[in-house]
């Protein structure tokens, strides 16, 4: 089309303004489509390895050892998945993994319940309650911040060791709930309750355990869902302090029993250790997922 | 800030508190105070006798080249995780960010990994790099590269660094995502309406107004590349080929489980210790005040 200098009837300029947003429209949507590709194989690369894992477990274990990677599903599902659950990796571990996933399950929980239990009731402590030495225990808590285990191997492992709780649940768990992060956030939060309903509660009556118990924890519950999706994670996760404190198969968590089953790599069953992985990471994964609203706010008021 | 209201009973907080308390003397303060202790100790090769050797354990440890290798692969390698899962990260949140239709969703999509435990992300990892089994790895051996993580050092390096990162990606993207969303409308509109480009309003406007959240992420990256990735190292690599990939942490391991070394070990927890104080100063001293554009 072309128009001389001069007036633009008026038709033909509303015409040429929506040529102009139509124009704008479909580039955004290109832009748009761009995004989303650029997106997509961003998750796609992102899974890829969660992809290979996940198809190879459904190969038997020549495929795999010739290193054929499949990336379509094969039929040895059910078998892998059943060899692995009961009897694990008849070559190298021999420990099955249902047995594995049960110690991991047992720490992950009592870590998580453990360590929200004993915040809640320091936090309590410091906060609602004046008596001498409240901020030395403060910090003595706070301080262990400083103090992760990766700094301390020889020295924990020895303490565990003395006091006979290698190869316990006991020495799996109990060094491990207490937990600076939970008890600063439960403060935070403590801080934010209105005095006003303490002196209510304290003219009603009620004693501090019955505060505690009738207002606190039910004013809590959002908190302690968000840290029970961390710390679930954090416990069912653990590398090093099992493997600092196990050294049988009885309390051998999941994470620690795949790496012992991949072993020197001469003889692994690989197809097994895909299952495995798997179902190692099932577990974690599902609570992140189906709790992913707590999920997000646990890890933003973690670290604050 | 202090309650005003408070409960009279004198017993009932210690009595709240022991749990916690007991814990962390017994399995914190004791083995720190013991690795302090223990770091000025030597024990004969069959630990029969103990004596009292001052500084030498950290003389020793230093004037060891194989120490101090370990602190420059702790160096670039956790440098290179935090960079590598950053910058992915970071990329990601910006086209999440951009209005489209089911920017939840991949929200979901990318979140997921977070919750895998290192080791397992590097036992993922082994089937893309192995020479063998991976994908990436036979495929680079059958196009004529020699690939093969397990004897060459810096590939080995590599395969560390990137299972690491791959995994702290989904962190960082949520922490940038919500920093992005948390950046008025009316002053990427400013830019726009001046005529800046989509890249120079990026530069110029959003990356500033990011930077509290990428220092925060660089601390927490930092920490977690020099103490969580554990079990990256020993899943993947053990600390080898020839020491390539024994970071500090994996030497203090090797030294304290394996080699039953008391007071080398120790003398390396108290660099640890020293290490972590240094790093939660910074991140204080920052994060407190806020780090601002």
């Amino acid at each position: 089309m072309m128009h001389g200098p001069g007036v633009i009837p008026r038709a033909e300029a509303i015409a040429r303004a929506e040529t102009a947003a139509e124009r704008a429209d479909t580039a955004r949507r290109r832009a748009d489509w761009l995004t989303h590709a650029i997106l997509i194989l961003g998750v796609a690369l992102f899974a890829l390895p969660i992809w290979i894992v996940l198809m190879g477990s459904t190969h038997d274990v020549a495929t795999i050892s010739r290193g054929e990677v499949p990336l379509l599903p094969g039929p040895y599902a059910l078998e892998n998945y059943w060899a692995a659950w009961t009897e694990g990796s008849a070559r190298t571990t021999r420990v099955p993994v249902s047995a594995m996933m049960l110690n991991s399950f047992v720490m992950a929980m009592l870590i998580a319940v453990g360590k929200i239990v004993i915040s809640i009731l320091s936090a309590y402590a410091v906060v609602f309650f004046s008596f001498p030495g409240r901020m030395l225990a403060f910090w003595a808590i706070f301080i262990t911040l400083m103090l992760p285990v990766e700094v301390r191997i020889f020295p924990t492992f020895k303490v565990v060791s003395d006091l006979g709780m290698i190869n316990t649940y006991a020495g799996l768990i109990v060094p491990l709930i207490a937990s600076a992060t939970a008890t600063l956030l439960f403060r935070q939060f403590f801080l934010t309750i209105p005095d006003e309903l303490v002196e209510a509660a304290k003219i009603d009556g009620a004693g501090p355990m019955r505060f505690f118990k009738d207002v606190v924890v039910p004013l809590s519950t959002t908190n302690m869902a968000a840290l029970f999706v961390i710390l679930f994670v954090y416990g069912w996760n653990q590398y090093l302090w099992p493997l600092l404190i196990t050294t049988t198969g009885d309390v051998e968590t999941i994470v620690i029993g795949i790496v012992r089953m991949i072993g020197s790599e001469a003889d692994t069953d690989w197809h097994l250790v895909m299952a495995t992985t798997v179902l190692a990471l099932l577990p974690p994964v599902a609570v992140v997922i189906l709790m992913q609203r707590w999920f997000v706010k646990g890890l933003v008021e973690t670290e604050k | 800030m202090r309650k005003k209201v408070i409960f009279p009973q004198v017993g009932l907080p210690y009595l709240l508190l022991l749990p916690q308390l007991a814990i962390t003397f017994v399995f914190f303060f004791l083995p720190a105070a013991q690795a302090i202790w223990f770091s000025f100790l030597r024990q004969d090769a069959f630990g029969i006798r103990t004596e009292f050797v001052g500084l030498e354990n950290f003389v020793e440890l230093f004037a060891d080249p194989l120490y101090r290798d370990s602190i420059w692969i702790t160096f670039v390698f956790s440098l290179s995780v935090a960079a590598l899962a950053m910058s992915v990260a970071l990329g990601l949140a910006v086209l999440a960010d951009r209005h489209i239709r089911g920017a939840a969703a991949y929200k979901t999509l990318l979140i997921w990994p977070y919750a895998i435990a290192p080791a397992v992300a590097a036992v993922l990892w082994i089937f893309i790099f192995h020479p063998q089994v991976g994908l990436l790895g036979r495929f680079l051996n059958g196009i004529g590269v020699a690939w093969d993580y397990k004897l060459n050092g810096t590939q080995a390096l590599i395969a560390v660094i990137v299972a690491s990162a791959w995994k702290q990606v989904s962190y960082n993207f949520l922490f940038f995502l919500a920093g992005l969303q948390s950046i008025p409308r009316s002053v990427l509109e400013a830019a726009a309406i001046d005529g800046a480009s989509p890249a120079r309003r990026f530069w110029t406007v959003v990356f500033p107004l990011l930077s509290p959240t990428t220092f925060f992420l660089l601390v927490i990256n930092l920490t977690y590349a020099f103490f969580d990735t554990f079990g990256v190292i020993d899943a993947l690599t053990k600390g080898g080929p020839a020491k390539a990939t024994t970071t500090l942490i994996y030497r203090a391991y090797i030294d304290g489980r394996v080699n039953l070394d008391l007071g080398s070990s120790s003398a390396q927890s108290v660099v640890l210790m020293l290490a972590v104080i240094a790093l939660t100063a910074v991140q204080f001293r920052f994060i407190e005040r806020k780090v601002h554009y």
